[in-house]
């Protein structure tokens, strides 16, 4: 608990920059499913939670090898999200906003719940160790290097995917201008699911990269939610590249402040930043005011 | 100016100061634990009718759980720390609550944030207030919770501590609710309420009539923030326990939208309503698992967590086909019946 700089701080910074790469890929399944539907999923973190039991799950009950779990979890998890979609959001898709952000609400609670009662409420931990990779006195952990080339590949898989495929364009289309693309011959029911999908999957991998460094447990949903909503809405929500930077700044803030004090202060000092940021720029940090 | 009071609400109120005395002649052996439910019910009542003042014109807070917070939090250590009455530390705890949210509602309405934004920055400030209450650990005891130290016996008008005597809660908790109904009348009955109608429906067109709509939002946020302060800071002296769980946090914000969604959020009994709903429907579940074997052998402890499950569902149906809320349906059901 120093605030020295030293090599110690040093391996502060540059493990909030791995951690950093984690919260923007929990932030780019949230921010695409906002950008195009302009829904806010509150309970996203908890979709990411099942993903984490399902790996846990498949693996350690059913022995299934953990590269095919996790394909298995991403698809699962991206499932779920069509099902949350279908079932829940395309009802409410016409009503005041806020009713969107809080039947996903209902669906958190809904999700806590069940995998309460289907797990119990210890701490599971996959026990998949990657060791750690030593710099000079520094020592970083395989796992979240590996998470954050992960997460740079998700970003730039997703881009050139709403970049040069049909579907992706049309999505990018649907974002821009929700009530002239159905006219265009845009089959908006479509793009929706398929947009829920990737969110899904997203929050998937999100989960299959948690599980190797976390303990899984019922609640894992609410420490990392509200943050990644912050990292959302700090980067502009549906801002994709604003996100990631936001990632960073608030990875930056949490990992400081943890070692400088301790890690609530870093969390706290985080939402007072944005909570301040959100007054100076109500659009966030990169998006377009409308 | 005379008004004609409606007959239902007389024998509501007097059916509910009755209400102590027949549970002791109905249920001698279980009346501590009935008024306790019934104790909940009215102080959740008063949070939630404080919660649905801005709800109603579309300012749906997620922050809501920070006033709650403040109030308990700020109203105990007070006590126990500098040694100050809660008749004194409990004015003191709503002003600080009520100053937290102005410093957040100022720039919140002055820059035109709302909708997703007002929702998630306010969850924002109530995580905030939860993180320092567990950081804050020396003297909040972090996520495991403090107590106000007890005051001769537990029984005090000087520490406004009265759990022991469960009538005597009871009544305090009618009085409150019942000044929480005041109040929401009085706003319903303000010119307030009709500028925030009309900026909750155009914002820009209520502003080009001449409504200062950010000082009609401000006007409004600091009633609800001192509901909830105050609701919070009587539910600590009457639980002899908070935590930053049961106090503070965003399950208990979602907690606090849900039941005023189920209940209804337009009408003056709605808040009310869903916090009857949530309590017995908690209890009966509690209850329900306790006493049955086969879901306590199939789910163990974790059964408890029924309770949530069917809250989810029950929050999703509501907002889905029944967005007025119970009493809301029921209102406008008859009201729709032809009069003779």
């Amino acid at each position: 608990m120093s605030c020295q700089l030293d090599v110690f701080f040093l391996e502060a910074i540059l493990n909030g920059l791995l951690f950093a790469g984690l919260l923007a890929l929990l932030a780019l399944g949230l921010n695409l499913i906002f950008g195009v539907i302009d829904v806010v999923w509150i309970c996203y973190a908890e979709l990411v939670m099942i993903g984490m039991y399902a790996v846990f799950e498949i693996h350690k009950k059913l022995g299934v090898p953990l590269v095919l779990t996790f394909v298995l979890a991403i698809l699962l998890v991206a499932a779920a999200g069509v099902l949350l979609h279908w079932l829940v959001i395309r009802p409410v898709l016409d009503t005041p906003p806020i009713n969107q952000l809080l039947v996903t609400g209902g669906v958190l609670f809904f999700l806590q719940a069940a995998a309460t009662m289907a797990f119990g409420v210890e701490f599971q931990n996959l026990g998949v160790r990657m060791g750690s990779f030593p710099v000079g006195d520094m020592y970083f952990s395989m796992s979240r290097i590996v998470t954050f080339g992960v997460a740079l590949v998700a970003m730039i898989a997703l881009w050139q995917f709403l970049k040069r495929t049909y579907i992706g364009t049309a999505i990018r289309a649907i974002s821009q201008d929700r009530q002239i693309m159905p006219l265009m011959g845009v089959d908006s029911r479509k793009a929706y699911l398929v947009t829920s999908a990737i969110g899904g999957g997203l929050a998937g991998l999100a989960a299959c990269l948690m599980v190797l460094q976390y303990d899984i447990y019922p609640q894992i949903g609410l420490q990392f939610g509200p943050l990644v909503f912050m990292i959302c809405v700090l980067g502009g929500l549906g801002n994709m590249v604003g996100g990631f930077v936001a990632a960073f700044i608030i990875a930056q803030f949490i990992t400081i402040g943890g070692a400088c004090f301790a890690t609530e202060w870093g969390y706290a000092v985080a939402f007072l930043f944005f909570i301040i940021v959100m007054f100076i720029r109500p659009q966030g940090l990169f998006g377009d005011r409308t | 100016m005379t008004r004609r009071i409606n007959p239902f609400y007389v024998a509501g109120l007097v059916a509910l100061v009755a209400l102590p005395f027949v549970v002791k002649a109905v249920f001698p052996d279980a009346q501590r634990y009935y008024l306790h439910l019934a104790i909940q019910i009215l102080l959740w009542a008063f949070v939630y009718t404080g919660w649905s003042l801005m709800g109603r014109f579309g300012l749906v807070s997620l922050g809501h759980a920070a006033f709650t917070g403040v109030g308990a939090y700020v109203t105990v250590l007070l006590w126990n720390f500098a040694g100050l009455s809660p008749l004194l530390g409990i004015p003191v705890a709503v002003l600080l609550a009520v100053v937290l949210s102005q410093v957040v509602g100022y720039p919140c309405f002055h820059q035109r944030i709302r909708g997703h934004y007002f929702a998630l920055l306010t969850l924002a400030l109530t995580e905030f207030v939860r993180l320092c209450i567990v950081g804050l650990r020396d003297y909040t005891g972090g996520s495991l919770g403090t107590q106000p130290k007890r005051y001769d016996g537990g029984l005090s008008l000087y520490a406004v501590q009265f759990e022991p005597d469960r009538t005597l809660a009871y009544f305090i908790a009618l009085v409150i609710w019942v000044i929480g109904l005041i109040i929401w009348v009085r706003v319903d009955r303000s010119m307030n309420r009709y500028a925030l109608d009309a900026a909750s429906q155009d914002e820009e067109a209520a502003a080009s009539v001449g409504i200062n709509v950010t000082v009609a939002k401000l006007k409004v946020t600091a009633i609800s923030a001192a509901m909830c302060a105050f609701g919070g800071a009587i539910y600590g002296q009457y639980q002899m326990y908070i935590g930053p769980d049961t106090v503070a946090g965003l399950t208990l914000s979602l907690n606090i939208v849900f039941a005023v969604i189920a209940g209804g959020i337009w009408v003056m009994l709605g808040p009310t309503l869903g916090a009857v709903l949530t309590q017995v429907l908690a209890e009966t579940l509690r209850v329900g698992i306790q006493s049955s074997a086969t879901l306590k052998a199939w789910f163990g402890s974790s059964a408890l967590a029924l309770d949530s499950l069917v809250y989810g569902v029950l929050l999703i149906l509501f907002i889905i086909y029944m967005p007025k809320g119970i009493l809301g349906t029921i209102l406008e059901w008859w009201n729709r019946k032809p009069r003779r």
